[in-house]
Order: C-alpha cells, then sequence, then structure tokens
C-alpha cells in the first residue's frame, strides 16, 4: 500500500517535470492572444504544478522520508541511532 | 544629472533600509552560532520563500536572462520553469525536507556537518566543506564584480568601480555580521516582494507603451532575424541542452551552501509545505515578464551594445527616468542579497566543517558565533580584494558554479536514501565526478560536451556511478552511523 502510494508519487514528480517543456511542440510558432502557444502550456503546466504539489503536502507528506509504522516493523521508533536494522520499504529513487 | 542623483539616492536609500532592517533584527538576534546561521530555525513561510527565491534568482532574473532571451528567444523561461519551478521543488521535499528532519533531531547547520555525523568521518567533512567553499568564493566574486560594475556604468562613472564594490562589501559585512541569518531572511523577503512587483510593473508599463502583448510579439515575428524566436526550439535551444541545463542547475542550487542551510532554517513543517507548493507559481510570476521583456525588446529594436544589459535599455526606452532608476536599483539590491547569504553560508562552512575540526576541537558556542561573524568580514574582504584583480581562473570557476555544486548532489542523494553506501563510495564518488567536471573546465583534453549533454551532467553519472559501484564492493567503517537517516524520522 505504502509502497504503491510511493510509486505512484513518483510516476507523478516524473510526468510534472517532463512536461514543463512541451516537447509535443516542438517548432511550433502558433501565437494566441499575443503569446505562443508553448508559453501558454508552461504558465498552465506550473499552476498545476502548484496544485499537484500542494495536494502532496496534504495527503502524502513524509511519504519515502519519516518512519512510518504501517509497514509490518511495528519498532520502527524504537530504535535510537547507532543501531542497524533491516532495510524497509521506502525511501526515494534519488 | 538628475538621473544620477535620483539613482545614487535610491540605492543609498535602499542601503540605509538594509542596515536598519538588519538593526531591528540585530536586537532580536542571540550570541549563539546557530541563531547567527540559522534564526535558531524560526524562519515562516513568506519569509523561508522569498529568502531562498531572493537568494537564488536575484541578478540573473534581472541581467543575464533577460540578455539570452534577447539573443536566443525565451524558450528560456521554459529551462528556469523545469530547473527552479519543478526540479528544485522536487528535490526541496527529497533533499529539503529530509535534511530538515535531521537538522531538528541532530541539530546539524551544514551539510558537511550532516555528512561527517553519518559517516564518522570529519575528512568527509572538511571535504565538502572545502569544495563547497572553492566553489563558493569565486561565486560571490563574481556578485561583487556584477555590483560594482553596474554601479560604474549607472552613474557614467561618477562611482568607481573599486569605490561602488567596496561600498556594498562594506553595508553587507556590516548587517551580515549584525544580524547573521535574521537579518539576511529579513532584507531578502524586502527584495523578492520588491522585484516581482517592479517587474509587473515594468512589463505592464512596456507593453502600455506598444500597444500590447500582440503587438509586441506580432513586432517579433515581423523581423527577419527574430521570427524563429516564436517557435519551440532552435539550434541554440536543442533538447540536449535544455535538459542538461535544467537538471545540472537544478541539482547544483540544491548544493549551493546558501541555499541548502536555508533547508535547516525552516520554523515548521507546515512552512516547508506551504513552500513547497507555492514555489511553480512564484518562478512563472518572476521569470515569464523578465525574460519576456529581454525577447520583446529583439522585436521592438532596442540596440544592446556590447557588453551591455538588455533590461536597463527597454526600460529607458519606454518607461520615465525614476522608474527605470527603481528597476535598477533594485537589480543591485538583488545582487547584494545573494551575496550576503553565501557570506553567512561560507562563513559557517569555514568554522564549523573546517576551523572547529581540525584547528580548535574544543571551540565553545559563543566563540564560535565570535569567529563566524569574524569569517564574514573576512571572506567578503577577500573576496572583494580577489575582485580588484579580477584573475580569468576564478572567473571560469565562478561561472562554472552551479555545475560544480551539481557534482555533489546525487552522492548526497545516495546517502540520504541508500543504506548500503559506504564512506569510501561517496568520498570516491565526490572526488571523481569533482575531478572530472573540474578536468573539463581546465584540461584540454577532456571535452566539455558529449553529443550535446554537458560536462556537468556527464559528470553527475559519473558520481552516481562510482559512488555505488565503490559502496558495493567495499565494507562500512566502525564508526559509521548507518542508521541515523533513517530511524525514528519525523516521529511527532
Amino acid at each position: 500500500m505504502h509502497r504503491n502510494e510511493l510509486g505512484v508519487w513518483i510516476a507523478v514528480a516524473v510526468v510534472l517535470a517532463g512536461l514543463t517543456v512541451p516537447w509535443f511542440l516542438w517548432g511550433s510558432a502558433t501565437v494566441v492572444a499575443g503569446l505562443p502557444v508553448w508559453l501558454w502550456w508552461h504558465v498552465g503546466w506550473m499552476g498545476l504544478a502548484s496544485v499537484v504539489f500542494w495536494v502532496f503536502a496534504q495527503r502524502a507528506w513524509g511519504i519515502g522520508i519519516e518512519s512510518t509504522d504501517d509497514d509490518g516493523s511495528s519498532e520502527r521508533r524504537v530504535g535510537g541511532p547507532g543501531r542497524t536494522r533491516e532495510p524497509r520499504t521506502g525511501g526515494d529513487s534519488p | 544629472m538628475r538621473a544620477v542623483t535620483l539613482q545614487l539616492s535610491i540605492i543609498v536609500g535602499y542601503l540605509l533600509l538594509a542596515l536598519a532592517v538588519g538593526l531591528v533584527a540585530y536586537r532580536l538576534t542571540e550570541r549563539t552560532a546557530e541563531d547567527f546561521y540559522l534564526a535558531s530555525r524560526t524562519l515562516g513561510t513568506v519569509v523561508l520563500l522569498f529568502t531562498t527565491f531572493a537568494t537564488l534568482l536575484s541578478a540573473f532574473t534581472f541581467f543575464a536572462g533577460p540578455n539570452i532571451a534577447y539573443a536566443q528567444g525565451p524558450e528560456w523561461i521554459l529551462v528556469m520553469g523545469l530547473m527552479d519551478g519543478i526540479i528544485f521543488a522536487i528535490l526541496w521535499y527529497v533533499i529539503g525536507y529530509k535534511q530538515w528532519l535531521l537538522g531538528q533531531q541532530y541539530g546539524y547547520v551544514t551539510l558537511g556537518e550532516m555528512l561527517g555525523d553519518r559517516f564518522g568521518s570529519r575528512w568527509l567533512r572538511g571535504l565538502v566543506a572545502a569544495i563547497s567553499l572553492l566553489w563558493l568564493f569565486p561565486y560571490v566574486m563574481l556578485q561583487q564584480v556584477g555590483a560594482g560594475t553596474a554601479l560604474e556604468a549607472l552613474t557614467d562613472g561618477a562611482v568607481s568601480y573599486e569605490l561602488g564594490a567596496g561600498l556594498i562589501t562594506v553595508f553587507m559585512i556590516l548587517y551580515v555580521v549584525a544580524a547573521g541569518m535574521r537579518g539576511v531572511a529579513w532584507t531578502d523577503t524586502l527584495q523578492g516582494a520588491f522585484m516581482l512587483v517592479t517587474t509587473w510593473v515594468a512589463l505592464l508599463w512596456v507593453l502600455a507603451t506598444v500597444g500590447g502583448p500582440s503587438a509586441a510579439t506580432a513586432a517579433l515575428a515581423s523581423s527577419s532575424d527574430t521570427a524563429e524566436f516564436l517557435s519551440l526550439g532552435s539550434s541554440y535551444y536543442t533538447p540536449q541542452w535544455i535538459l542538461s541545463t535544467a537538471i545540472t542547475i537544478g541539482f547544483g542550487v540544491a548544493m549551493f551552501p546558501q541555499v541548502n542551510q536555508r533547508f535547516f532554517a525552516a520554523g515548521s513543517k507546515t512552512v516547508l509545505k506551504r513552500s513547497f507548493a507555492l514555489w511553480p507559481i512564484l518562478c512563472v510570476l518572476l521569470f515569464v515578464p523578465s525574460f519576456l521583456l529581454g525577447a520583446w525588446a529583439a522585436g521592438l529594436e532596442v540596440a544592446v551594445p556590447e557588453g551591455a544589459n538588455v533590461l536597463p535599455l527597454i526600460l529607458d526606452a519606454y518607461t520615465p527616468t525614476w522608474f527605470a532608476a527603481l528597476v535598477i536599483a533594485g537589480a543591485m539590491a538583488a545582487m547584494m542579497s545573494s551575496s550576503d547569504s553565501m557570506l553567512l553560508s561560507g562563513s559557517s562552512y569555514f568554522t564549523r566543517d573546517l576551523y572547529r575540526p581540525f584547528v580548535d576541537r574544543s571551540l565553545s558556542d559563543s566563540r564560535e558565533g565570535l569567529l563566524a561573524r569574524g569569517g564574514v568580514a573576512i571572506f567578503a574582504t577577500a573576496a572583494f580584494v580577489a575582485s580588484l584583480f579580477q584573475p580569468a581562473t576564478l572567473f571560469d570557476l565562478g561561472n562554472a558554479a552551479f555545475s560544480g555544486f551539481a557534482q555533489l548532489a546525487l552522492p548526497v542523494l545516495l546517502a540520504l536514501y541508500w543504506r548500503k553506501i559506504t564512506r569510501a563510495g561517496i568520498t570516491a564518488g565526490i572526488l571523481a565526478s569533482q575531478g572530472f567536471y573540474m578536468a573539463s573546465l581546465f584540461v584540454a583534453a577532456v571535452p566539455g560536451s558529449y553529443a550535446g549533454w554537458s560536462a556537468g551532467l556527464v559528470g553527475m553519472g559519473l558520481g552516481l556511478l562510482i559512488t555505488v559501484a565503490v559502496s558495493l564492493v567495499t565494507s562500512p567503517a566502525a564508526d559509521e552511523q548507518r542508521a541515523i537517516y533513517f530511524d525514528g524520522l519525523g516521529a511527532d
């Protein structure tokens, strides 16, 4: 569950970054309301990114970073610094 | 002459305002190093957002960015949006939030300190600080060169380069030494708001004069030199170039000491969340008007002589003198807002990661605060003196600073998220990527571009590979604390 959710958010991040530049409009010079269409796309996309970031901050903040107790190993918060433990699920891919 | 007096009054007025803000902040300042560097980790949303923003984007947004848009077209907006609005925002969470949690838990103030603790190595700590200072020092010097040159041009030589750069250096030392992070953050907030407002007023003013965006864009399309600007992509803006630039600078930004250190300074989780969500909007709000002005200037046939900046010239052509002076004063102030933060961070890297571990381990907290203030003055003065000689090597280093810092990003990310990384692995990864990137700058045999991809990006990949490979074949040293980045984090 936790892991799936993390995967979804990583995919969202990749898509957000991937389409910031509208590659499908490469070479297009169509102008709408005084600005190139590709620039309108970019402005709208950044607005969308902001909304997505806000939703992420409300619903999933901490995923991949904070220690959680819902993935089977319940004593997550007991171990202090210096003690090694099993690798856990989670952790953002770099 | 009247214009010069007006411009000087505005600049001196700004300097005095910054000093006044610094003095107000000084009254709240405690004598500890943590307060000096990080304002005791109390920054709120608006202040954190704008101080990061003003620190990061200032001088470039006003001068170099519009110049590129003027010469090559407005696609640069997309590059900036991707690198700062998206990539840096994601790193804000992936690196920033994790660093913030670690800072809360273990009291870290610098990146080197955080890594040195995890890997049980003061040498790694010193290495990260030394590499950071190597890229930071020339970058500070470039800001001083920029400010001194702009002041000299603005006043038609009435204020010489030496006097202008010297004056700005002295003012910066005064308020940074007095008020530390709190003073810097507050002045940055003023500047960030000021930059946003003046850029939009400038855009609307110019558009009102030329007859709206359609007329300005039509002028761009009708000239044979600039007709290509409107179509996405060009021989300059290739996909490889756009991606190389956005990725290296986006990752480089997150490792710049003054930006990275702000990850530790947020007051709460809510502050980080809000800043994260607002970041793309803020980037669009500033980049679109400022770079469009640069691009439109090409169609409006604003002539830009060699070495001059386009933004002051288009303002000169379409807005009254006092307004143009105000915007340029804002740009000067913006350069200072980058430099003051870098001085503070540079000083903290030096005192905490080099002086304390290698010279005087028993340094007390209040003594460290004093030393840090001295460090600011020495760092600023040294950069100023270097700027008087303008050595070519330092210029090359300063211009390459973003890519240089980007070389640190992937080893640091691995350290934060991959349990199998070892001290030998991260050290080898950092040394190899830095070595490779330096060689691409200074050794003729190492090319700067690989099938269109920049050496900065290739170096990042190299650092990643070597960190992973060496970590897999070595075992961790006995004093590494492999779990501290993972256990008990974010426990509310």
